[in-house]
C-alpha cells in the first residue's frame, strides 16, 4: 500500500497539489475500486453458478441475453431496480429498510481486508483476520431484523433460524482462524499469506498441516452464508423464501447481492488462509522473468497475484456449487448438533495437530 | 398472531411444496408441530357430477383429470367399469397394452414423485435427473396418443388402436437404459447420509394405523402389508406376468421411499415383459361396439386397479340410459391426506416435507 501511496503522491506532486488531499483521497480510490469490482464479481458469480448447476444438472443455463447468456444477471438487476418496491402493511417501516443496508455495507467493508495482492490490502493492520470474523457477523443482525421487521412468519422463523445457525457456527470458525494464528504467528492476513511461502511452490500452503481446519472451515463458511446443505433460513420448502419473503425490488437485490458477495469474499477469506492466497502456486511470477522494465515488472506481479486469488477463490466456488448440487438440506437441530458436536470437537482437534506441528517444527 | 405461544402458520394454498393448491394450517410451537390441519377443495371440479349429465363416452376424456399424474390408471378404472356392466369383451392384445401404458405411467409417476420429494428436502439436482428420464417417457406417451398427461387413449371394449413395432422398439431402448439411471438415483439419494438421517425414524406409519385410516398402494406396503391389487386383477394379464410385490417393514419415510425405488423396478420388469408378448403376437385391440351410443344395462360395479398413488376405485351405477347415473371415485392421495395430522403431530416442521413428500400426495387427486 506504500509504495501506491507514493506513487499517487507523486502524480499530485505533479499537479502541483498539497500532500492533505492525497492524504484525504487516497483511500476512497482503492474503495471505489472495490465496490465497482464487487459488483462485477457478483453479477458474474450469479451467472457462474447458474451456469454450473445447469451444468451439473444437464440443462444450458441462461443463453438467451448476450453470447451464452453473458448478461442475463445484468439484465435481471436492471428488472429488479424497475420493480416496485413493496413494503407490506404492518411492516416496522424503518427497520424494514435498514435490514438490506446492514446485510449488504459490511460486506462492502470486509471486501478491503482481503489482501488481492503484495500491496493491495486497504484495512492493513496487525489484527485484521479477526476483524474480518467480526464484520462478517454484521449481516446475520441484518437478516433478523428483515425477519422481525416484515411481520411475516414465515420471515420470522427463518431469521430466527439463521441467529441460531450463526452462532453454532462462528465458534468452530474461530477455532480454526486460532490454528492458522499459531501457524503463521501473525494476526495479519497479508503476513498469513506472506507466511505460507517457501522454497517449493505450495508445499508452505497452511492448507497441509491443517488440513482438518480447511475441512471445518469450509463447512462453517457455508453456514455462514446459509447456502444447501445449511440453506435452512431459506428452506424454499418449508418457509417460501425465508427471511427475504417480503422483499422486492432494490430491497431484495441488496439482499441478493449481499449474499453473493459474501459468497466470493469468504471463498478468497478461505483461499487466503488455507491455499496461500496471492501466491503463485508455480513458484515464480511470469512477468517478473519476462519483462525488463522493473516499474511494469512489478505491476504486472500485481496483476499476477490478483489472478492466483481468483483462481483460487473461484475453484472453492465450484466446490460450494458443487455441495449445492448435491446435497439435500439439513434439519435445524440436526445441524446445530452438527455444529457442536462434530465440528467443535474437530476444530479443537486441528489446533492440538496445529499446536504440536508447529512445536516439531 | 400468538395464542398459548404457539405460532399458527398457513401453508398453502399458494407455497412452492404443495404439490398443487392444497392447504394446511399448522400450530407450531417453536419449531415443533402441535397440530395440523388440511384444507382441501381448492381444486374441486365436481368430477363426479359432471358424469350425471354426460354420455359414457363424453364423460371418458375427464376422467384422465382425476389425477393429472396418473391418467391410464382413471381412465382404465372407469372403462373396466362400464365394460363390466355392459358385458363388453377386452381382447388379450388390448390387456397387453393397457398393462404396458399402465406400467409406464406408473414409472413416470414416480419418477416425478422422486425428483419432487427431493427438492422438498432441498436438493435440486435429482428433480431434473428425473424429469430428464420422464421426458422420455412423455414422448413415447405423446407418440401413442397425441397427448403428454391425459391420454384419452382406453376406450370401452379395448384402446383406441394399436401400437406399432417401431414405437416398441423404443420403449424396449428406454427399458433398457433405465436401470443404470435407477442405480444413478440410489447412488446419489440412498446412500446420501443427509437424506438417510432426515427419512429413517420420520413419520413412522404403524400397520395398525395404516389399516385405519385405509391407507392402500407404497403408503401401505411400506408399512408391511403385502396388499397390492394387481396380483388379483383379473381384468387385466397382471398374473401372466412374472414380478414381485415390494414390501418394506418399519412404515418410515425412508421405506416409503425405498418402495418406490423398487417398484420403478418392478415396472421396468413388467414393461419389457409386455413388449416382448406384444411384439411376437397379433390380434385386435378394440370391440366393435357402438361407442357415442352406448346403452348400459341397468346395475352397479366397482373396479379397482392399482394406481401410483394407492388404490383408485371407480363406482359406476347405471339406470338403463345412456348417461351413468352416479359415478364415484375412490383414490387414494384422499385418505394420505386424512393421515397426515397424525403424522405430524409432535414431529419437526423441516420434517414436515419428509414425511408429506413421502405419501406421495398431489392435489387434485384429493378434491377430484
Amino acid at each position: 500500500m506504500d509504495y501506491l501511496y507514493f506513487l499517487y503522491l507523486e502524480l499530485l506532486h505533479k499537479w502541483n497539489l498539497p500532500d492533505y488531499i492525497a492524504m484525504v483521497t487516497f483511500p476512497i480510490i482503492p474503495f471505489c475500486f472495490v465496490a465497482a469490482a464487487l459488483i462485477v464479481v457478483v453479477i458474474f458469480l450469479v451467472l457462474a453458478e447458474r451456469k454450473i448447476l445447469a451444468f451439473f444438472t444437464q440443462r444450458k443455463g441462461p443463453n438467451r441475453v448476450g453470447p451464452w447468456g453473458l448478461f442475463q444477471t445484468i439484465a435481471d438487476a436492471i428488472k429488479l431496480l424497475c420493480k416496485e418496491n413493496i413494503t407490506p402493511e404492518g411492516t416496522d417501516k424503518f427497520l424494514f429498510t435498514l435490514a438490506p443496508l446492514l446485510a449488504f455495507i459490511p460486506v462492502l467493508v470486509v471486501w478491503g481486508i482481503i489482501p488481492f495482492c503484495n500491496e493491495f490490502d486497504i484495512i492493513s493492520f496487525s489484527i485484521n483476520s479477526l476483524l474480518f470474523v467480526v464484520i462478517a457477523a454484521i449481516p446475520i443482525l441484518g437478516i433478523l431484523l428483515a425477519g422481525y421487521a416484515s411481520n411475516n412468519k414465515y420471515s420470522l422463523i427463518g431469521s430466527v433460524r439463521s441467529v441460531a445457525q450463526a452462532i453454532s457456527y462462528e465458534l468452530p470458525l474461530i477455532f480454526v482462524l486460532l490454528s492458522i494464528v499459531v501457524l503463521a504467528s501473525s494476526m495479519n492476513l497479508k503476513q498469513i499469506v506472506l507466511a505460507q511461502s517457501s522454497i517449493y511452490p505450495f508445499c508452505g500452503y497452511f492448507v497441509f498441516p491443517a488440513f482438518l481446519g480447511f475441512v471445518v472451515f469450509f463447512a462453517c463458511g457455508i453456514a455462514e452464508l446459509n447456502r444447501c446443505p445449511f440453506d435452512l433460513p431459506e428452506a424454499e420448502s418449508e418457509l417460501v423464501s425465508g427471511y427475504n419473503t417480503e422483499y422486492s425490488g432494490m430491497k431484495f437485490a441488496f439482499f441478493f447481492l449481499a449474499e453473493y458477495a459474501m459468497m466470493f469474499i469468504m471463498c478468497a477469506f478461505i483461499a487466503t488462509l488455507f491455499l496461500g492466497g496471492f501466491l503463485s502456486p508455480l513458484g515464480f511470477y511470469v512477468g517478473e522473468k519476462l519483462i525488463p522494465n522493473e516499474f511494469l515488472a512489478n505491476l504486472s506481479v500485481y496483476f499476477e497475484q490478483a489472478f492466483w486469488v481468483f483462481v483460487k477463490t473461484f475453484f472453492l466456488i465450484f466446490c460450494m456449487i458443487w455441495v449445492r448440487a448435491t446435497l439435500p438440506r439439513l434439519k435445524s437441530h440436526q445441524l446445530t448438533a452438527f455444529a457442536w458436536k462434530v465440528l467443535l470437537p474437530l476444530s479443537l482437534l486441528n489446533l492440538l495437530i496445529v499446536c504440536l506441528i508447529k512445536a516439531v517444527l | 398472531m400468538q395464542t398459548n405461544n404457539k405460532l399458527k402458520i398457513n401453508i398453502g394454498p399458494q407455497h412452492p411444496s404443495t404439490h398443487g393448491v392444497l392447504r394446511f394450517v399448522l400450530e407450531l410451537d417453536g419449531e415443533i408441530i402441535k397440530s395440523c390441519e388440511p384444507v382441501i377443495g381448492y381444486l374441486h371440479r365436481g368430477m363426479e357430477k359432471m358424469a350425471e349429465s354426460r354420455t359414457y363416452l363424453q364423460y371418458l376424456p375427464t376422467v384422465d383429470r382425476v389425477d393429472y399424474l396418473g391418467g391410464f390408471f382413471n381412465s382404465y378404472a372407469f372403462c373396466n367399469a362400464v365394460e363390466n356392466l355392459a358385458q363388453i369383451e377386452v381382447s388379450k392384445r388390448s390387456r397387453y397394452i393397457r398393462v404396458l401404458t399402465l406400467e409406464m405411467n406408473r414409472l413416470s409417476s414416480h419418477l416425478l414423485w422422486l425428483g419432487s420429494y427431493l427438492l422438498d428436502m432441498g436438493a435440486t439436482s435429482p428433480l431434473f435427473y428425473t424429469l430428464r428420464d420422464r421426458e422420455v417417457l412423455l414422448s413415447l406417451f405423446e407418440e401413442l396418443t397425441g397427448q403428454r398427461l391425459m391420454y384419452n387413449y382406453y376406450t370401452f371394449g379395448g384402446v383406441r388402436h394399436d401400437v406399432w413395432a417401431d414405437w416398441l422398439k423404443k420403449v424396449a431402448d428406454f427399458v433398457e437404459i433405465m436401470p443404470r439411471k435407477i442405480q444413478d438415483y440410489e447412488d446419489i439419494i440412498t446412500n446420501n447420509p443427509i437424506f438417510a438421517t432426515r427419512t429413517k425414524d420420520i413419520g413412522i406409519l404403524s400397520k395398525h394405523k395404516a389399516l385405519q385410516y385405509s391407507i392402500t398402494g407404497p403408503n401401505l406396503r411400506a408399512s408391511g402389508i403385502d396388499l397390492d391389487s394387481r396380483k388379483d386383477a383379473n381384468n387385466l394379464i397382471y398374473d401372466e406376468l412374472d414380478f414381485e410385490t415390494k414390501i418394506a417393514h418399519s412404515g418410515d419415510s425412508f421405506d416409503r421411499y425405498m418402495v418406490r425405488i423398487e417398484e420403478m423396478r418392478e415396472c421396468l420388469k413388467i414393461i419389457s415383459q409386455c413388449v416382448n408378448w406384444l411384439m411376437g403376437n397379433e390380434g385386435d385391440v378394440i370391440s366393435p361396439v357402438k361407442q357415442p351410443t352406448l346403452k348400459v344395462p341397468e346395475g352397479e360395479f366397482i373396479s379397482n386397479v392399482e394406481a401410483p398413488r394407492g388404490i383408485c376405485s371407480c363406482y359406476v351405477k347405471s339406470d338403463g340410459s345412456g348417461k351413468p347415473y352416479r359415478v364415484k371415485w375412490r383414490t387414494g392421495s384422499y385418505y394420505a391426506v386424512q393421515l397426515l395430522p397424525k403424522l405430524l403431530e409432535g414431529t419437526f416442521y423441516p420434517d414436515m416435507m419428509a414425511i408429506f413428500g413421502s405419501l406421495d400426495v398431489i392435489a387434485p387427486e384429493v378434491d377430484r
